[in-house]
């Protein structure tokens, strides 16, 4: 996230702060009184928790540096989709929660984004799944490291495309949502967490940073699953994070020439660029059907 | 042409309004000054528009209880693209102060009556809409701050909440924006009455910036005055601090030098320029288009440096004193080099922000003024030249040296975000051809004029275009030569409620681009 920032700053003629200065805001807001809406329930309170304990569940079970996975047994695809969704909705209470106008509307944006959203990412990763003959993340990296020109197939790419615009989309980046704007009128993501503080903010600034990098592992990884450690040896771990490095620059570095190249969209276009991607995802879906 | 056009008005005049209206007279040839009976008021604003497409730009009122037993008011009238101006003059009696409203056929007089009420407590029977404008809404009732005789009060909360009008029906609420915000802005309050994301309604409460400073002039020295104008609105120095002088000088009788009417052209254009790069950015950025944002910012800080090299100020304090200039252009200081390196530059980035297909679909039909109701709002400047009314005082009303240089007054139709954007780029570029000229044909000479001493209750005024459009400076001067009232008109004064109508139908997220395209002043608004 400070690599995508400080790129921007570059490409923009500015200087940009240091690529670890995301880090540097998280001790600042973790030592941060917490400032609370009288009007709060105990679900605003339990949110930051939902939230970021759902993101690091995902991150056990999506294929980050090794497969198999430790935590195979527990869950699958689904699983990841559901508990992203979980954070999302809890998110989206807690925008309404403390009753402040623009967490409504930007829960009510959020809920518009993550519904037209969330079925893309398991359709992509379906068309995947289809190929590997298993809804297990860890299988279909592995089938597809055995099977190199699989990576190439109509059905990879398709999938590929509509989980990047997914990605973008989902972490609330351009042109779906600014992260960088102060106008919280055209807020989605920052309207809704506008009412949170201290640690509690830094909890979800933690979890979105986090669901950034899940989403990234998994276009990296599953598409180019080259550099994912097969055995727990030190040798592959090492050549592992190698790589994971390496396809999360290249990654974020196509976000941030993207984001400096285009403008937001209008709100009532979101829905069109993402139906577009609901589209590739299920040409991904039928062609990897068809050619299977 | 206006002196044709002032005849014939004048002819008018005695025809039909023979008992109302007395002493007409011709001052500085352009303007015709006459008294009218208060009752005579609305009869004389219909004549002047059936018969001379005028319509009225401006009112002041001042307190004359001292020598003439009550308050006078006075109305500007103009019609577009012409260079003549009627200023009317009527006297209501002290013991019942009451003028005869034009609201009802007339939108800017609606506002001028509201602020006239809420600082003399001079009120317009059958006004449609006699709410407060600018009062606080904690002035005791029979507080008028402009009255010579108000005393200042301590006032407290009552915690009586804002009556804002209600939207009902199903679906419809409301969001509250402000009054601080999360940019480093002026104080305003937004609400919004919507239907999922659709704006049906924008009540906009200004007035959080009253500052006291029309009060503040009266008693001053004339040259005192400047350093007051310059700061009514910080973005405006020239503007309002050029507008102020030439009231000044018009009722002195005083004229300026050549040479420093020429260097006025190049500080106010100056002005316009760093306004209109730094504002392009502000829009594109709004729109999510960052890379416009920071090279514009970037120019706009070489503009700044420039303007300091050229007054000794970023902002251009103090270069405009009342019969002349302060300083002359620096030697050694080549301006049109400059400042085509600094349009090259910024046409560049024009060029790429205009040619993203996403920036220009932000852009093209948000935020729509149609020209019917820019035209009843009395809008000024770029709005209404957005908007397809050609105005512009430089060219109708020329002054300082604008009546001997040529250029262009950009127009477009559609009065959407991107008209109002492209306005502005096309008059950035007029003003760099303007400085070229000013500075090729500038004659040598003196820098200023001496400035004789005000006369005594005798109106004067002037008009300047500023970057945001026509500024109007009123000024009177009491008996003993200091100024007794002077009453300013920033454009945001008519500018601000037809952002509302140009809301409707648009959606939340695009608010602040519509508010960027028109960036009105706060503080200009609220003096």
């Amino acid at each position: 996230m400070g690599l995508i920032r400080w790129m921007k700053a570059r490409l923009q003629n500015r200087r940009g702060a240091p690529v670890w200065q995301p880090y540097r805001e998280l001790i600042k807001l973790f030592n941060k009184e917490v400032v609370v809406s009288n009007n709060a329930s105990w679900l605003f309170r339990a949110t930051p928790f939902i939230v970021f304990a759902s993101v690091v569940v995902v991150t056990f079970l999506v294929p980050i540096l090794a497969v198999p996975l430790p935590f195979d047994g527990v869950g699958d695809l689904l699983v990841v989709v559901y508990l992203l969704l979980l954070g999302t909705f809890f998110l989206s209470l807690a925008g309404l929660d403390p009753g402040s106008p623009f967490g409504g509307m930007g829960a009510s944006r959020e809920m518009t984004v993550a519904a037209l959203a969330e079925p893309t990412v398991a359709l992509a990763i379906f068309a995947l799944a289809l190929g590997a003959g298993s809804t297990n993340l860890g299988q279909i990296v592995a089938r597809t490291m055995t099977d190199p020109a699989s990576a190439v197939s109509p059905g990879h790419l398709f999938a590929f495309g509509a989980l990047f615009i997914v990605t973008l989309a989902e972490t609330g980046r351009l042109p779906v949502d600014n992260p960088a704007t102060h106008l919280e009128l055209t807020m989605i993501h920052e309207a809704m967490i506008l009412e949170y503080s201290g640690r509690y903010l830094a909890l979800l600034e933690w979890a979105a940073a986090v669901k950034l990098l899940v989403f990234f592992s998994l276009l990296g990884n599953l598409f180019v699953p080259w550099g994912v450690s097969m055995a727990l040896t030190p040798a592959t771990l090492v050549l592992a994070v190698i790589s994971l490095l390496v396809k999360l620059v290249v990654l974020a570095a196509a976000v941030a020439v993207l984001e400096t190249r285009i403008a937001k969209l209008r709100l009532f276009r979101v829905p069109e660029l993402l139906s577009v991607s609901f589209v590739l995802a299920l040409l991904a879906v039928t062609s990897s059907f068809l050619l299977r | 042409m206006s002196e044709r056009a002032i005849a014939r008005l004048s002819g008018a005049l005695a025809d039909a309004l023979a008992h109302d209206v007395t002493d007409a007279h011709v001052v500085r040839s352009t303007e015709l000054h006459c008294s009218v009976r208060p009752a005579a008021v609305p009869a004389l604003a219909r004549l002047l528009r059936s018969e001379f497409a005028a319509e009225l730009l401006f009112m002041a009122a001042a307190d004359r209880r001292a020598d003439r037993a009550g308050f006078e008011i006075h109305y500007l009238f103009a019609a577009e693209r012409q260079a003549w101006l009627l200023h009317a003059t009527a006297l209501v009696p002290a013991d019942t102060p009451e003028i005869s409203s034009l609201a009802t056929f007339c939108y800017p007089a609606s506002r001028f009556e509201r602020e006239i009420y809420d600082l003399f407590g001079i009120a317009a029977p059958g006004h449609p809409d006699p709410r407060p404008l600018v009062r606080h809404a904690f002035w005791p009732a029979d507080y008028f701050p402009l009255r010579k005789d108000a005393v200042p009060r301590d006032f407290t909360d009552d915690g009586r909440a804002f009556p804002f009008t209600e939207v009902g029906g199903e679906g419809v609420y409301e969001i509250p924006v402000g009054p601080v915000h999360a940019g480093i802005i002026e104080p305003g309050h937004f609400r919004f009455s919507v239907v999922g994301e659709t704006i049906i309604d924008m009540k906009s409460r200004l007035y959080f910036t009253h500052k006291g400073t029309e009060k503040l002039f009266e008693g001053r020295d004339p040259a005192a005055g400047v350093e007051l104008a310059e700061r009514i609105s910080g973005d405006t120095t020239v503007g309002h601090a050029l507008a102020f002088c030439q009231a000044v000088e018009a009722a002195t009788g005083t004229d300026v030098p050549d040479r420093a009417r020429h260097l006025r052209v190049v500080l106010l254009e100056m002005e316009r320029l760093y306004n209109h790069v730094g504002d392009f950015g502000m829009i594109a950025n709004d729109t999510g288009y960052a890379v416009a944002h920071s090279h514009c910012f970037r120019i706009r800080e070489r503009l700044l440096r420039l303007n300091k090299s050229l007054t000794g100020s970023r902002l251009m304090r103090g270069a405009i004193v009342v019969g002349g200039v302060r300083t002359d252009l620096p030697a050694g200081l080549d301006l049109a080099v400059e400042l085509d390196a600094a349009i090259r530059d910024f046409d560049e980035i024009v060029g790429l922000t205009l040619e993203n297909t996403l920036v220009l679909d932000r852009l093209d039909g948000t935020g729509r003024l149609t020209t019917p109701t820019a035209r009843d709002h009395g809008v000024l400047g770029y709005v209404a030249r957005a908007s397809g009314i050609d105005i512009d005082a430089r060219r109708d009303h020329p002054f300082a040296a604008y009546d001997r240089l040529s250029f262009r007054v950009p127009v477009h139709e559609t009065g959407d975000v991107k008209a109002r954007t492209l306005v502005r780029v096309e008059e950035a570029r007029e003003s760099v051809k303007l400085i070229r000229q000013a500075v090729e044909r500038m004659p040598a000479g003196p820098l200023s004029a001496p400035v004789r001493e005000l006369p005594a209750f005798h109106p004067a005024f002037s008009l300047v275009e500023g970057w945001r459009g026509t500024i109007v400076h009123w000024v009177m001067g009491g008996p003993d030569g200091r100024l007794w009232r002077v009453k300013v008109m920033d454009p945001s004064f008519l500018n601000w409620r037809p952002l509302s109508y140009a809301l409707l139908k648009n959606i939340v997220p695009d608010f602040p681009l519509c508010n960027k395209s028109f960036n009105q002043s706060y503080s200009g608004n609220d003096l």
